[in-house]
């Protein structure tokens, strides 16, 4: 699964993030040489936290499939926990949650690595749809019900369902680019991942009119525009590793940065909602796994449908 | 078996129980009123489920887990011979009867014992696991008369928070939650202080770690 453009983006992040660490150590010894500028600290603490990532998602990559699905299936795993631990359920739900983390994610990641299309694509909508408020109801209890099965559901789409379709590239066809399927992982990926990163910084920069102040401060219309485009260049000049033309590229990352964007803002209104920073607190300076990956879910699937419909065979 | 490879299988079944807990539960633990250092304690705690003591000891940093010993029901330990090898030889549990009539040690003396020893103790002053809708159960005393026994050793509340939905009384698979511990500042025995007085300041010490207290959930 090796191919050399997968190694230059791989080395591309590596040589990006020796240059954040760089900088992170300067402005580590002239503003917090001893730990006391919290601002410094999560920086440095949200760089190592990069390193981590990539050497993971790098390690997946050079394993191959079973590598990646691995690594994928986990991510939901971690991402489901946190979210199912905000959503509102009581003991009448205990079985239809077990069966959640239990029967339904390794299914749909078992129906994926047998690249069984026409399951994996409806698995969650529509039998874990179906048969989850069963288990809910033959316990009987009626309080918000409605409520309950409807969390639970969501959380299955985003942490499972949407999670799972970063992977799933791997399993499409597209003529005259076999063997390099992992590459559209990378890509979107590394798109999705630089555009929250440039957002950040030129929201900082040039950031003045909020999109949505009630659900967060620091999501500007600059920072959207400004991250999305400057996101999208260096997309689009690495147009030749992909599939893509140069114009398609562009807006293929036009398109996948945008959602990405608006992921983050879906998810921090469910967070603002529960009264909670962050969805957790395993990946140090980010928070939990949803807070690194809600821009990834949300481009996902997108991005696979339409890659598929436009240049699959299967 | 020879007690090297006993010691060995005590130390696998300890880190894989541990394992095992962080996988369900990613634990997170708040130091919130004092931090993790080689002090003796005695960390006293809100008991919801069986799995209490173990996410407590798995959260402390290794060199204090090595020397706190969790105080459990004897009754239940040492039921069959796996509950009494993980009970006994994995934790190191201070095993103390619950029935005054049957028992022929004193609990609180057999916990002094332990402290003398240079042990730390995990305690649940409800004395038995709560699946009411109250928060906390009535105190037993047994946490005032360590306090009155050894009133130098910090007494460290610490509120579990959403292990009782990760395993509900009577299910038999978990659910995969995360949980938090928010360890509270150390409280002790102020001179003159009768028993009322102190386990109604120990109960508030430890609800005041709640996360319901912050306004969530």
């Amino acid at each position: 699964m090796t191919s050399p453009d997968l190694l230059w983006l791989i080395a591309g992040a590596g040589a990006i993030l020796v240059f954040a660490s760089l900088i992170g150590g300067i402005l580590r010894q002239k503003l917090s040489p001893n730990g006391e500028n919290p601002v410094i600290e999560n920086l440095s603490a949200r760089i190592t936290s990069w390193w981590v990532m990539v050497i993971m998602l790098g390690l997946a990559f050079l394993a191959g499939r079973t590598g990646v699905i691995l690594l994928f299936a986990l991510c939901s795993f971690a991402a489901l926990r946190e979210f199912l631990t905000l959503t509102t359920h009581d003991r009448a739900d205990h079985w239809s949650l077990v069966a959640c983390f239990f029967l339904i994610l390794p299914l749909q990641y078992a129906f994926l690595a047998t690249d069984w299309y026409g399951m994996y694509s409806i698995f969650v909508p529509v039998y874990a749809f179906l048969l989850l408020p069963i288990a809910s109801a033959l316990r009987g209890s009626t309080k918000d019900f409605l409520i309950r099965v409807s969390q639970t559901q969501w959380a299955l789409m985003i942490c499972v369902y949407c999670t799972s379709h970063v992977p799933a590239l791997l399993y499409l066809q597209i003529p005259g680019f076999e063997g390099r399927n992992v590459i559209l992982i990378a890509y979107l990926i590394f798109i999705v991942q630089l555009s929250d990163v440039l957002q950040y910084v030129w929201g900082k920069l040039v950031g003045r009119t909020k999109v949505a102040p009630n659900l967060s401060p620091s999501k500007t219309w600059e920072g959207l525009i400004g991250g999305a485009l400057s996101a999208s260049a260096v997309g689009t000049a690495l147009f030749w590793m992909t599939p893509f033309s140069p114009l398609l590229a562009a807006a293929m990352c036009l398109m996948i940065t945008t959602l990405g964007f608006f992921g983050g803002l879906v998810m921090s209104a469910i967070k603002r909602d529960r009264g909670v920073k962050d969805w957790g607190h395993l990946i140090a300076g980010h928070g939990g796994f949803i807070d690194r990956l809600d821009s990834v879910i949300f481009a996902a699937p997108i991005f696979f449908h339409v890659t598929r419909f436009f240049w699959s065979t299967t | 078996m020879n007690p090297a490879l006993h010691a060995f299988a005590a130390r696998v079944a300890g880190q894989a129980i541990s394992v095992f807990a962080r996988f369900m539960t990613a634990p997170r633990a708040i130091w919130q009123g004092i931090e993790p250092v080689p002090r003796q304690r005695v960390y006293f705690a809100n008991h919801t489920s069986n799995g209490d003591f173990v996410l407590l000891w798995t959260v402390l940093p290794a060199s204090l887990r090595r020397q706190t010993r969790p105080v459990a029901a004897l009754d239940y330990w040492l039921k069959s011979s796996l509950r009494a090898f993980i009970g006994r030889e994995v934790f190191n549990a201070v095993l103390i009867d619950r029935r005054p009539e049957a028992r022929t040690e004193d609990p609180v003396t057999q916990m002094v014992t332990a402290l003398d020893q240079g042990s730390s103790l995990i305690i649940f002053p409800e004395g038995q696991r709560n699946s009411s809708d109250t928060a906390l159960l009535p105190f037993k005393s047994g946490l005032y008369h360590l306090a009155k026994a050894r009133p130098e050793v910090d007494l460290v509340p610490v509120w579990i928070a959403n292990l009782n939905r990760v395993m509900p009384k009577g299910e038999v698979i978990p659910v995969p939650l995360i949980c938090t511990l928010t360890f509270g500042a150390p409280i002790h025995l102020s001179g003159g202080e009768v028993k009322d007085a102190f386990l109604a300041r120990a109960t508030k010490a430890l609800l005041a770690g709640r996360p319901d207290a912050e306004g969530r959930e």
